[in-house]
């Protein structure tokens, strides 16, 4: 056991002086493999923490919202309709929504306008997301001014702003006092967007849905496990794309690698035959071989993954915000709750750490296996 | 202590330049004595060494080691057959460029799972008594051609082998340099080593310390003893 444990340190020692007497090489494999396992495990980490996000923020909105449709298209939903929904059992409660879009001239950006109504915004004032300070460099106690539906001027005082942690969904967030954004288009009072129900009891909710759509002909209803699943795609859409592209430097990463690491040099082949003229077993050489494979994927791992994790829950994941955030026009800046899943983990172990040490043992076994008189030629 | 019977090595066998390097060799070698191949470049000694030190297996016939028949036997244990029994000498020394000396001495060692300080204090003593001591950190490259040749005499002699292999030692090296290497063999024989080495230079054929001369032409014997 002993002699076991000293061979492998032996062989190990040796294959770390055998790394560095080929740097250049060394450090080149290193820097290539380190890139994409940091590219790959950014994609990961990145999607997985920002589809939990979204979750949560979703867990938060309403269980069932209704919609009316005229003409097959959204429209405002008359108060009255509350009590109709009110009077189905089953359902805790039910209120009217406003919120809408607000195009930005100033800013030349969207902001998602609410009437939040716990707390309620006071008349005249405005709640702004992250995304918002930014575009209009606001800070609380500014003016912000806007056109309303019929040409007036509708002027709000920036009270303050919303906390960063969920800015994923609140970047672009506006929120006013229901005065006001009926003012801004134009509403009458017992028009809503839309209406939120909750429910009592979680398993009811289709049956719920069903009674509502019973009652009111005109509504359309959406259920948040609907729209969670169609965020889902959405993310799934966007992650799969950067897949695709991440695929062809792989595969390229590959090739590289293949090349590179099983494509023995002379040199190399020598330094075999050497080792096992002066009694080397056939074994030993591959333990070597597969040991170098293995400092320099596993080095390289960790240190791309670890810096994937910077990138990610430091950084802000700044190199692929673009692609696979942004439904809001405003990106939101902020970070994302460190999260680590194993089972990616180990994915990502599999695919990137035994393919090399297999691309470098293979050609080693076949050149461990000539004869090593050719040394004494 | 070895003993080969009718040995023949073909290259290439079966192809359009199949060639016949050893046409039939019997011959003993001697423990603790020195054995000299000698004959013209071309003659097969570099071959008949590599058959002699397990490095390669007869085409046909028989080599013995202390009784024990080694042609036949598998890959496996010509190594370990190799690793305790030879230390080689190459004629281009092969030291593995990149490192030291010093742990070009100790690599036929690892496989063998000692204690590295050990190891390490066993690989300085040999350099030290080759007076090469100081030269142990210099890597393997910047060695003169005499030095190169120390360094691998020590790493043959690492893990203190019976029988020290040697092709062409003095081909790459001054006269002065082959009397110290001459000098080296007759230490290694003092201390009960089998030395065997290939040569076609006078100066090693014809010295005191060489207990045998076989002399090869075209694959075959031409004369046997002193
Ligand atoms: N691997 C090989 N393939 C083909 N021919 C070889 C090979 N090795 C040696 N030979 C031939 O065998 C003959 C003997 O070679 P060698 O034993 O190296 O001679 P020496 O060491 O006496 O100069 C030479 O003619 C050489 O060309
Ligand atoms: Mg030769």
């Amino acid at each position: 056991m002993r002699l076991w444990l000293n061979k492998q340190r032996n062989l190990l020692d040796f294959s770390l002086s055998s790394l560095s007497r080929r740097r250049g090489k060394t450090l080149g494999m290193l820097a290539v493999y380190t890139s994409i396992v940091f590219l790959l495990a950014s994609v990961m980490l990145f999607s997985h923490a920002i589809r939990r996000e979204a979750a949560t923020v979703l867990a938060k909105s309403p269980e069932v919202l209704v919609q009316r449709m005229v003409a097959g298209r959204h429209d405002l939903i008359p108060a009255r309709h509350l009590d109709a929904i009110k009077g189905i059992r089953g359902v805790q409660s039910a209120e009217g929504r406003l919120w809408g879009y607000l195009f930005d001239p100033a800013a030349v950006a969207n902001y998602t306008l609410m009437v939040p109504t716990n707390p309620r915004i006071e008349p005249g004032k405005v709640v702004i997301g992250d995304g918002v300070v930014r575009a209009r460099s606001a800070d609380p106690g500014d003016l912000m001014s806007f056109r309303a539906h019929d040409g007036s001027l509708v002027q709000f005082k920036v009270d303050h702003t919303i906390s960063r942690d969920s800015a994923l969904v609140s970047a672009d967030l506006f929120l006013v006092a229901e005065e006001d954004f009926r003012r801004l288009f134009g509403i009458a009072p017992g028009l809503f967007t839309d209406l939120a129900v909750s429910v009592r009891n979680p398993r009811e909710v289709i049956k719920i849905a069903e009674k509502i759509d019973a009652a009111l002909p005109d509504t359309r209803i959406i259920l948040r496990d609907e729209i969670l699943r169609t965020y889902e795609s959405v993310f799934d859409w966007r992650e799969g794309m950067l897949l695709v592209l991440l695929a062809g430097s792989i595969l390229a990463f590959a090739i590289f690698s293949w090349e590179k690491a099983s494509g023995l040099s002379a040199e190399e082949r020598r330094e075999i035959g050497i080792l096992k003229a002066v009694g080397w077993e056939t074994g030993d050489v591959i333990r070597l071989k597969m040991l170098e494979g293995l400092v320099v994927s596993l080095s390289a791992f960790l240190v791309g993954y670890l810096l994937a994790y910077a990138h990610v829950f430091h950084f802000g994941a700044g190199l692929f915000e673009p692609v696979l955030k942004g439904w809001a026009v405003l990106y939101p800046k902020y970070k994302l709750t460190p999260f680590v899943d194993e089972l990616q983990v180990a994915t990502l172990f599999f695919f990137t750490v035994f393919p090399y040490t297999i691309a470098t043992v293979v050609p080693i076994w076949r050149a461990a296996i000539v004869d090593p008189d050719t040394v004494m030629r | 202590m070895i003993h080969l019977s009718d040995v023949r090595k073909a290259f290439n066998q079966g192809k359009a330049n199949e060639f016949w390097a050893l046409k039939g060799i019997d011959l003993s070698v001697p423990a603790g004595k020195v054995t000299v191949f000698r004959g013209p470049s071309g003659s097969g000694k570099t071959t008949l060494l590599t058959l002699v030190g397990c490095l390669a297996r007869p085409t046909s016939g028989r080599v013995r080691l202390k009784d024990r028949d080694i042609s036949g036997l598998p890959e496996r244990f010509l190594t370990d057959i190799r690793r305790s029994t030879f230390g080689f000498v190459f004629q281009q020394f092969n030291l593995l460029k990149g490192i030291s000396a010093l742990e070009n001495v100790m690599i036929p060692a690892y496989p063998l799972g000692h204690d590295r300080k050990d190891l390490s204090r066993r690989a300085h003593g040999l350099m030290e008594s080759l007076d090469i001591g100081a030269k142990a950190q210099s890597m393997a490259e910047w060695l003169s051609g005499g030095e190169a040749q120390r360094v691998a005499i020590a790493r043959a002699l690492i893990n203190d082998p019976e029988v020290v292999i040697a092709d062409e030692p003095t081909a790459n090296l001054d006269s002065e340099r082959s009397r110290q290497f001459l000098g080296i063999v007759e230490t290694l024989k003092a201390s009960g080593k089998t030395v065997l080495m290939t040569s076609h230079d006078p100066l090693v054929c014809d010295t005191a310390v060489v207990d045998h001369v076989v002399t090869l032409h075209d694959g075959q014997l031409v004369d046997s003893g002193a």
